[in-house]
């Protein structure tokens, strides 16, 4: 068994936004505390932080995973991407684009995790109608209900994509 | 967070260290990391299992259906056989949380959740009693909010019950799970893994707290469940949003038609007690009858003499009994 000697900290070494991390941590911080707390990458939110919300939501490896409930260690050799890793200020996502399009948000404390989630389910194929996009983003919850405006959004954004050959 | 250490596991040999205790297995991490928050488990430790080869395969051959321990929901309930040949199995993983949480929590994980009971989950040290977080603190529940508990199996010291989804579909099924441990590799049917209040206590084990028939250091390696000719199965899960909750009841049924009338059928009820129940009188009694709501429903119902609902649970039996004659309805469209 792999087992680092002394107590609780081990060395990590994972890619987050195509940046190589290597970095001592304890067993016990989450993927979520790590991006925040020691990576200073706050554009993960942390809401319920018990799996609830989904506004913690980044990429591991390209599949959508609430980052609250996943250990950094269990992370190592991995590819982490959040919401600093998509689009950029002068050329945004499809997804950020349709969202700002289509007014999707209010608050946006729930927005970084939308657009993560959003971009797996383009890329899972689960953008097809409104009802399955609403049953495929329902881990993502917005306090400011702007449910029917993401549900545009991602239909939208899904579109451009296979249109510019992105999904 | 409590303060503990982390070991990767390179064989299935490595994780039988893991006791449940001082020792805890982690797969997804999606339940394991909350009971740490709760204080629900307290280990020095905890035994990463992801990198034991071998336990994520899932296979179809002669036998029927093998699913590895590692499987994720996720990939159980879009693989394309599993729709095809146990379409109960498939459905019940995409109506469990979330699409995130499903690309990490697996199916050997997803059976061994604790109850979804309020009093259950909170905080430590807890303001009230909870038999199942402290021997002999009392079950807050069985005079408290208790619209959510159990029907069947329940005693005085917990009426909690076991949430999983497609825990109801493989008993349905009649999968078993295979189980390994220093003492070698067994397997019993799904249905027999988790044991009611009663039963427990009717084995001289503590009626709150031993919920299943694993021993310290074992785990569960996968699941294999028969393909019976003909057979076609759905599940339906009934709840107070259409996405990402809890089931208030669900209901997974296998039906063999013959001549469009039943002529094998296989019920299983879940969030009704600490263990997916079967009806298996009513079983045998839907054989003959045509697969339609009106014709199954007054033997469904029927199903429920040994029921004993609490305070606040009493439309579970109608409820369950209702989404039993839809899941007949929708396996035999």
């Amino acid at each position: 068994m792999d087992e680092t000697p002394g107590r609780s900290r081990l060395m990590l070494t994972c890619e987050v936004n195509g940046e190589r991390v290597a970095t001592e941590v304890e067993a016990r911080v989450t993927l979520l505390d790590l991006l925040r707390d020691r990576l200073r990458l706050t554009g993960t939110k942390k809401g319920c932080n018990e799996g609830a919300c989904g506004t913690c939501t980044v990429l591991v490896d390209g599949r959508r995973m609430n980052s609250c409930l996943t250990l950094a260690v269990q992370c190592n050799g991995r590819k982490v991407t959040t919401i600093e890793g998509v689009g950029a200020a002068e050329t945004l996502h499809p997804v950020q684009q349709a969202f700002i399009a289509h007014d999707a948000l209010q608050c946006g404390y729930c927005t970084p995790g939308q657009i993560l989630s959003a971009i797996a389910c383009i890329a899972e194929g689960h953008a097809t109608d409104p009802d399955t996009v609403r049953e495929w983003m329902s881990g993502n919850i917005c306090r400011c209900s702007a449910y029917p405006q993401i549900t545009a959004a991602v239909l939208d954004a899904a579109g451009r994509m296979e249109g510019q050959g992105l999904a | 967070m409590h303060d503990f250490s982390y070991a990767a596991a390179r064989s299935l040999e490595d994780a039988f260290a893991a006791d449940g205790a001082a020792s805890m297995p982690i797969a997804g991490g999606t339940e394991l990391l909350n009971w740490l928050r709760l204080g629900i488990a307290a280990p020095e430790r905890v035994i990463d299992l992801a990198g034991v080869a071998g336990l994520n395969a899932i296979a179809i051959d002669a036998d029927g259906l093998s699913i590895g321990a590692l499987a994720t929901l996720g990939e159980v309930g879009e693989h394309p056989q599993v729709r095809a040949h146990a379409a109960a199995l498939a459905q019940a993983c995409l109506a469990a949380a979330s699409p995130q949480i499903r690309n990490r929590a697996t199916l050997g994980g997803n059976l061994l959740q604790k109850t979804r009971c309020a009093y259950f989950r909170a905080e430590a040290p807890l303001p009230w009693g909870c038999n199942k977080r402290l021997a002999g603190s009392g079950c807050a529940a069985i005079e408290g909010f208790n619209d959510r508990h159990a029907i069947f199996g329940w005693t005085e010291q917990c009426v909690a019950v076991q949430p999983s989804d497609p825990l109801v579909a493989l008993a349905a099924l009649e999968a078993e799970v295979t189980i390994a441990g220093a003492a070698g590799v067994r397997s019993l049917p799904v249905a027999e893994l988790h044991l009611t209040q009663a039963e427990a206590a009717a084995e001289g084990l503590d009626p709150a707290r031993a919920e299943t028939r694993l021993a310290p250091g074992e785990v569960i390696t996968g699941y294999r469940a028969p393909l019976r000719p003909g057979a076609r199965s759905a599940y339906v899960k009934v709840r107070e949003r259409a996405s990402y909750e809890y089931a208030l009841v669900s209901a997974a049924a296998v039906i063999e038609l013959d001549a469009g009338v039943i002529s094998r059928a296989a019920i299983a009820l879940g969030s009704v007690a600490q263990k997916p129940w079967r009806l298996a009188e009513a079983e045998a009694r839907l054989v003959g009858l045509a697969p339609t709501r009106d014709s199954v429903l007054p033997v469904l119902r029927g199903g429920f003499g040994e029921a004993r609902p609490l305070s606040q649970n009493r439309y579970k039996i109608a409820m369950a009994a209702g989404a039993a004659a839809r899941a007949i309805v929708e396996a035999a469209a």
